[in-house]
């Protein structure tokens, strides 16, 4: 498998956090995608959403299940991604580009210390 | 503990195929299968256009031979099998005493001989029911599910392919109907059945020969409309699409035969185990019904959502997913009898959010030809 872009931050449960000045792009890794199968509905919070960091912020339909998403950060949702609505599986087919998820204003940056970076995410996997 | 899982878990004569097909696979009824090769509603759509092989080595094959196979086959199953010709499957339920069902099974005829094609997370319980209705009768059972193979090729260009390579009059065969015989030196059973929908076949040879027929599904295998590997997940959306029951969804100890929307693969003429109360349930009238619903929006209703009328609860959903076919939200409930008709409008509880459903007929999907 590919490793995870070094660029970002990563969760336990395999969000994946890009940061670019206060803003904050949220997806989930390649390997969530695999695990959960073909995506068939994102369900996402509408832009002006102020979401709680640790909380969940949407959730994710495959074929399989249905899974929360997880913030760690917390802020205003200031876009969320359009073309998930007719084209779901661009999470499978691009989880870290074409398949992020919503931008978040954050008001503070300070959670992403605590995740890993992306040898540490690739480590996690590595062991099972 | 993982241990005691790796020496637990089946492998079909067919787990490095998988592995080198690039598959995911899952502990399914103690069995390691491929859930998906490359994606499951892309091999779902490719089943419907072209052709797909499935595994599927982890169904129970139970043989029955002696005088009283025929009679304990007739208690046991739902279906008549009296009249069954050698060469002839036909689908059917074990049931208990109060009608509950035990498995569903096809059910072939040979010369001297019968198949059962159980479900894998049953084969222990069927073979044991089979065994305590023949005791004392002449009839012996050989389990071959570890001896054989057991492959499905399902879709329009199976047919054809098979037509071209195999010196069999495969296109001949009538659905539910079997040829057999040996193929250079070795056994094979040919059915023209399957579990999505599709034309097709079910092939059952030995596994000893399973390099040989590899060698065979070889050349079938590759190119846009040739014949590719689909995992389990295309064979649950597949059987959805066109209202098969799954045994531990639609059908379950805890359902009989008609409420499960099968009458027609029992037959209340004849005594069977199960039969006395599914003759009651017929004379009362069913309190629910198997029913297909088309849900609003794209989310899916899960196995246990709960269907609801008019603020009542009214069903609980059996199997749900998103039909890559239709391109919509479908799923297979049991609900309030006088709520099964077609056009019907009701509601499924989806984790707290209510989305509306649609009764509809079923099946959701039929094949053009």
């Amino acid at each position: 498998m590919a490793s995870a872009p070094a660029d970002r931050k990563y969760s336990q449960t395999h969000e994946w956090f890009k940061v670019s000045g206060d803003v904050v792009t949220i997806g989930i890794t390649r390997f969530a995608a695999d695990e959960l199968t073909d995506i068939t509905f994102v369900d996402l919070p509408r832009p002006g959403t102020k979401l709680t960091a640790g909380k969940p912020f949407g959730e994710i339909e495959s074929v399989k299940a249905t899974s929360a998403l997880y913030t760690a950060v917390g802020g205003e949702v200031i876009e969320t991604n359009a073309a998930l609505a007719d084209q779901p599986e661009l999470v499978n087919n691009s989880s870290f580009e074409e398949g992020w998820m919503i931008k978040v204003r954050a008001d503070d940056l300070a959670p992403l210390d605590d995740l890993m970076d992306a040898a540490a995410y690739d480590a996690m996997l590595q062991r099972g | 503990m993982s241990q005691l899982r790796e020496t637990n878990v089946k492998r079909t004569p067919l787990f490095n195929f998988h592995v080198e097909q690039g598959a995911k696979m899952v502990d399914f009824a103690g069995w390691e299968m491929p859930l998906l090769y490359t994606g499951i509603i892309e091999e779902h759509l490719h089943t419907r256009r072209a052709a797909s092989l499935f595994d599927v080595s982890h169904m129970g094959r139970l043989e029955l031979r002696g005088k009283d196979a025929e009679a304990v086959l007739q208690r046991v199953c739902t279906r008549q099998l009296a009249d069954a010709q050698p060469g002839q499957s036909r689908y059917s339920h074990v049931c208990n005493e109060r009608g509950g069902i035990l498995d569903d099974v096809i059910v072939s005829r040979y010369e001297d001989h019968w198949l059962v094609v159980c479900n894998a997370s049953n084969r222990e319980k069927i073979v044991n029911w089979l065994l305590r209705h023949s005791a004392g009768r002449d009839v012996t059972l050989e389990d071959q599910t570890e001896s054989t193979v057991m492959v499905a090729l399902q879709g329009p260009g199976v047919i054809p392919a098979l037509r071209e390579k195999l010196p069999l009059p495969i296109g001949d065969l009538k659905r539910y109907r079997f040829l057999w015989g040996e193929y250079l030196g070795f056994s094979y059973s040919i059915f023209r059945s399957g579990y999505t929908g599709e034309d097709g076949v079910e092939v059952i040879v030995p596994a000893a020969v399973m390099p040989l027929v590899g060698g065979l599904l070889g050349t079938l295998l590759g190119g846009e409309n040739g014949l590719k590997p689909a995992g389990l997940g295309a064979r649950d959306t597949l059987r959805l699409e066109a209202a098969m029951p799954l045994y531990g969804h639609e059908l379950n100890e805890d359902v009989d035969s008609i409420t499960a929307g099968q009458a027609w693969c029992v037959d209340l003429n004849k005594d069977f185990i199960g039969a006395e109360p599914m003759r009651r349930l017929v004379a009362s009238g069913l309190s629910r019904k198997l029913v297909g619903l088309e849900l609003e929006g794209r989310r899916i209703a899960r196995q246990r959502a709960s269907v609801h009328s008019g603020g009542e609860a009214v069903g609980e959903v059996t199997s749900g997913t998103f039909s890559p076919t239709l391109g919509k939200s479908i799923a297979l409930a049991f609900v309030r009898a006088d709520l099964a008709e077609p056009g019907t409008g009701l509601e499924v509880d989806l984790g707290g959010r209510r989305s509306g459903a649609t009764v509809v007929k079923l099946p959701f999907y039929k094949r053009s030809a």
